[in-house]
């Protein structure tokens, strides 16, 4: 499955610009607000008429202007999640979840009613009237509706970004595994750092209505000029890591990677979850010899490899962990009087680590 | 308690009134729905103008557009003529004139609450409705007109009321014939020109009052439930 999108567009005095073609399970479009994510989902979704360019999504073009082809919204077969679910207030959560299968019948669809309701746990609403529903339960009517009508593809316009973080939450298990478990690529809109390091596979970073960069969660994330605003501090480096251990007279979790092991309060999943650790730039500090009497529990080992001044006062440090990136952003002083060039032999102390988990499904023990 | 007793006449006229009034209303209906839809939701050339035309009958003086109509639907005028030659479709002097003339009264109240009410449903959800695979037509039955429901049923009932009481465009159209033409209101007009014809016109005017009142009754017990549905 491959989505290509290159268009260009304008709205008034805003333009958008942007060309990229993605093979991931969940791209997210990201970006400030006022960047042009919605109004590029929306391209995609068919509900704005691009001035110039193609979409293609699984070898179906839906917009192509040079050879006038434009696919209306109504024959797309994208499931669109709303930021404000649009559940229909004249009909149940049954009829609502049944609304898009009526027409995407025809023998085309394998989206099974009882699995979907299974999937997102709302089999107990279906007699409830959308304005019954908490804004959590609408969201899940909402993704249960849209994947009911068969998509060939998911959009996702900031679902969450209405929701307080309890029912944040809620709903991130079922976006995962959607991802997981749906076989329906994903395209995600959404502003944090936290909800994309968690969800996504691919980045294409949006910004004033240009691609700022595209590329696989990690590297985007690594790149810490990317993030503007409130979320400049939230850039670092992403870790797939492996649950191995819990310490349960310290409430304490054991996690394993390439670059070393983590601790971290303990995260509640089976042995052998794969979970996604970001370590924010801003968390790691670094030391030319192995701390002693230090509480910072988690300690890598690795070298230099470069150094980037990033501002008046700030370099940001790549360390290689065993072949895993890890980014440090300290002051430009401390770089100084460590006398830190590539090559040299580091040790990241990390303050604290973000556990974003990446579905629980172990992977096969490497012992087993 | 006698003299509340109608004549068979009267009960004519009752009956004809309450079939050119229904005629009026649900044959004018998805016409005046059309419309209504076209002006809320799309934008095109001569909008204004269709517009204006549309309200017409509610600034002119009804004895205007009643002789507006016997010009163009008698049986000599271009529409008359027309419909009758291939349609065998005759408005002049018969009921099916009356009907027309009331429907063509009621139109600017009925499109008016028609329009407003679809206004009123929010375009996200229409949106919503083609990203689920509903083309056009089906998001106007499915979305659109359950949610506009209320305005749509109280369009029609302000045109029944319209026409139960039209007299103005109708006599001036079909004239005034016992039996074939004479609705409500021409026949108390009738009853209120002769010598005698008091008790008659007080009886017809019970009646007129009565059945203003259950349609609004009716109008405000149906939009109720019709919203609350909605709401729910």
């Amino acid at each position: 499955m491959t989505l290509t999108v290159d268009i260009r567009h304008r709205l008034g005095d805003f333009s958008i610009q942007a060309a990229f073609e993605s093979a991931g399970r969940l791209t997210a479009l990201f970006g400030p607000s006022g960047s042009g994510k919605t109004t590029l989902i929306n391209i995609i979704g068919g509900l704005i008429r691009p001035r110039e360019g193609r979409v293609v999504a699984n070898g179906r073009t839906l917009v192509d202007t040079a050879n006038r082809i434009y696919v209306p919204a109504y024959r797309r077969r994208v499931g669109y999640v709303f930021q404000d679910a649009r559940l229909f207030p004249h009909l149940s959560v049954r009829s609502n979840l049944n609304y898009g299968r009526r027409f995407a019948g025809r023998g085309v669809g394998t989206a099974d009613f009882n699995a979907v309701v299974a999937l997102l746990d709302i089999g107990h609403l279906l007699l409830r009237a959308p304005a019954s529903l908490s804004g959590g339960e609408k969201q899940r009517v909402a993704i249960g509706r849209a994947l009911l009508s068969n998509p060939h593809l998911m959009l996702m316009d900031e679902p969450l970004a209405s929701l307080d973080d309890a029912r944040k939450a809620e709903i991130l298990p079922y976006i995962e595994r959607l991802r997981d478990e749906a076989r329906v690529p994903i395209v995600y809109v959404s502003h944090s750092v936290a909800e994309v390091t968690r969800l996504a596979t691919d980045i294409a970073v949006l910004d004033r209505g240009r691609l700022a960069a595209f590329g696989p969660t990690a590297d985007i994330l690594a790149r810490l000029d990317l993030l503007s605003g409130g979320e400049a501090g939230e850039g670092g480096t992403v870790l797939e890591m492996q649950l191995r251990e819990q310490d349960r007279a310290f409430a304490m979790s054991v996690l394993r990677s390439a670059a070393g092991e983590i601790r971290t309060p303990q995260v509640d999943l089976p042995l052998g979850s794969r979970l996604r650790v970001r370590l924010r730039a801003r968390d790691v500090m670094i030391a030319t010899e192995r701390p002693q009497g230090i509480s910072a529990l988690n300690i890598l080992s690795g070298t230099v490899d470069t150094l980037a001044r990033v501002s008046e006062n700030a370099v940001d440090v790549r360390l290689d962990c065993n072949g895993q990136p890890v980014i440090a952003r300290i002051t430009r002083l401390s770089a100084e009087r460590l006398r830190l060039a590539a090559g040299q032999q580091v040790f990241a102390v990390v303050k604290t680590v973000s556990v974003e988990t990446a579905g629980a499904a172990p992977l096969p023990r490497e012992d087993a | 308690m006698d003299w509340l007793t109608l004549s068979p006449e009267e009960w004519i006229a009752v009956r004809l009134s309450l079939k050119v009034a229904l005629w009026a209303t649900f044959a004018s209906m998805p016409v005046g729905l059309a419309i209504a839809w076209l002006l809320a939701r799309r934008e095109f050339w001569g909008k204004s103008l269709l517009n204006g035309i549309i309200h017409l009958p509610l600034v002119l003086p009804p004895v205007v557009t009643g002789y507006l109509l016997l010009l163009s639907f008698g049986r000599k005028g271009p529409a008359g003529a027309f419909l009758e030659q291939h349609f065998g479709i005759v408005f002049s002097f018969r009921w099916t004139g009356a009907a027309l003339a009331c429907a063509v009264m009621g139109f600017p109240l009925m499109v008016r609450a028609m329009r407003l009410s679809i206004e009123a449903v929010d375009r996200r959800l229409e949106a919503a409705a083609s990203t689920l695979g509903a083309a056009p037509v089906l998001v106007f039955l499915t979305v659109t007109l359950p949610l506009a429901l209320p305005g749509v049923i109280a369009g029609m009932i302000l045109t029944f009321a319209r026409a139960m009481g039209e007299f103005g465009a109708t006599i001036t159209f079909v004239s005034n014939i016992p039996g074939e033409t004479q609705t409500l209101p021409s026949a108390i007009y009738t009853f209120t020109q002769v010598p005698g014809g008091d008790a008659g016109a007080m009886r017809l005017t019970l009646v007129a009052l009565v059945i203003s009142l259950v349609a609004l009754l009716v109008s405000e017990a149906v939009a109720r439930r019709a919203s609350r549905a909605v709401a729910a």
